[in-house]
């Protein structure tokens, strides 16, 4: 591929990997960055320590097609509220949210209720986080 | 282009101008996808910009260019202005992916409504810039942001593109890279507008200062702007704000130093020019070159191209009558 003759029209998907709550570990979240870099997406990489608003203004900004949620603190249920929330106030509405990490299976319907359309447990081959956010990331390409 | 994308585009360049943030962010899409929306945005736009001061940030990976931004976007906010970040990270050639990181060290910005930060992978281009980061600038710029920093690719030796993008360019540096040769080799001096040597809590950052200043010496001929060489700390906040005041001196002086060689208006309007030079020809360059991917009308470039191996015309030939059959192709009215 020549990257320099991207045709016009198209883009990459964008995803944000972003690590909200307060545990320290991003390991995991490095991880699937890499290997949704390697996929041909785009992916904006935020760090450690983000709030609802930093995670939804930041999403809103780079204008991302999905918002990826590396937890590992168990506070999935105080944050994945707030931050569907946040995303709708910054008018990301149709933007594709997934999550990945330690959240029990009992949790997981909960989880899905919130608007988050897949949790990726520990397990989950990348192959099949790549594929999902293939099929499912908006489609962008019309004229608004 | 379809009516319904340019009704479309000018749409959401009107929001972007009445102050729609997440218009601003789509619009930026469209912008760097090239396409019709993208471009009937802008053309909407095109005439409210031109006030931004438009600022690269250069220099090698690892000197801290993302986390200066961050510490400088700091110094702009106390000041009351709206600040706007491009950040380029390269684009993998091989898969076209792209891990955009920079924003990590911009992270005390994430929730102030007064900053506007947007990543973009270089999507194939050389030269340390995304090919949309000027056309994203003057969106940037319609909406209202000044400065619009503009933070290129870790840089090696002739990442020089931001030269041609920006009013300003602020080359960065660290203590131990290197002799001064590597300096000299980098080409890297004749673009710096202002040098720094961040990472200055570091041993050696006088030295490389010092350095900096002797070879800034031996430049021939009397010019009208010297740089300055500061030294910064990013993390200790150390002449962060100096360097913000020298960046606003930087303008005034641009504004109030006639254009060289003879040309009309100020330093800076000659800066404005090269950057709309540099547009121009970046695009005529990749329209023409998307035309000849296309294959040109009618096989045209086949037959020139066997025309030339065959030995019946010279290429120079052959690519001007190509070029005369893009524009009677490429003409909207023909």
């Amino acid at each position: 591929m020549d990257g320099d003759r991207t045709e016009p029209g198209t883009r990459p998907i964008r995803v944000l990997i972003a690590k909200p709550g307060l545990d320290g570990h991003d390991r995991g979240a490095k991880v699937v960055a890499r290997a949704l870099r390697d996929a041909g997406f785009e992916v904006i990489y935020t760090g450690l320590f983000q709030t609802p608003e930093m995670i939804a203004t930041a999403a809103s900004q780079e204008d991302v097609d999905v918002v990826g949620l590396s937890i590992l603190s168990g506070a999935h249920l105080a944050l994945f509220p707030r931050i569907m929330d946040a995303l709708r106030a910054n008018g990301m509405d149709d933007v594709l949210v997934i999550a990945g990490g330690t959240i029990p299976d009992e949790d997981v319907p909960l989880v899905r209720d919130l608007g988050v359309a897949a949790v990726f447990g520990p397990g989950t081959s990348l192959r099949e986080a790549v594929a999902f956010i293939r099929d499912h990331a908006p489609r962008r390409d019309g004229p608004a | 282009m379809s009516d319904r994308s340019e009704a479309a585009g000018i749409a959401l360049g009107e929001r972007l101008l009445a102050g729609d943030r997440r218009t601003l962010a789509r619009l930026l899409s469209h912008v760097e996808a090239e396409d019709a929306v993208g471009r009937a945005g802008l053309t909407r736009v095109y005439p409210a910009t031109g006030r931004g001061h438009r600022i690269g940030v250069t220099g090698p990976p690892g000197a801290g260019k993302s986390t200066l931004v961050n510490a400088v976007i700091g110094v702009y906010r106390d000041l009351g202005r709206q600040v706007g970040v491009l950040a380029i990270d390269p684009s993998s050639p091989l898969t076209g992916g792209a891990t955009l990181g920079d924003r990590i060290r911009m992270v005390d910005r994430y929730a102030d409504e007064g900053v506007f930060i947007r990543s973009l992978a270089s999507r194939g281009q050389r030269g340390g810039l995304a090919r949309a980061t000027i056309a994203a600038a003057h969106l940037l710029d319609a909406a209202g942001f000044d400065p619009i920093l503009i933070e290129t690719v870790g840089a090696g030796q002739d990442e020089v593109a931001i030269a041609a993008a920006a009013h300003s360019v602020v080359v960065v540096q660290v203590p131990g890279l290197g002799d001064d040769i590597q300096t000299i080799k980098a080409g890297i001096l004749e673009i710096g507008d202002l040098l720094v040597v961040n990472k200055a809590d570091r041993p050696g950052a006088e030295i490389t200062a010092r350095d900096l200043r002797r070879m800034l010496a031996l430049g021939t001929g009397a010019k009208p702007w010297t740089p300055p060489v500061l030294l910064t700390s990013a993390s200790t906040g150390q002449g962060v704000v100096e360097l913000q005041g020298a960046l606003d001196v930087h303008r005034s002086a641009l504004e109030t130093t006639p254009a060289g060689h003879g040309a009309t208006g100020s330093a800076w309007d000659e800066r404005v020019r090269g950057i709309a030079g540099g547009e121009v020809r970046a695009l005529l360059r990749i329209t023409l070159e998307r035309w000849l991917d296309r294959g040109g009308r009618d096989g045209t470039v086949v037959a020139a191209i066997a025309d030339v191996a065959s030995r019946r015309r010279t290429a120079t030939d052959a690519a001007e009558a190509l070029v005369r059959g893009a524009v009677r192709d490429l003409d909207p009215a023909g």
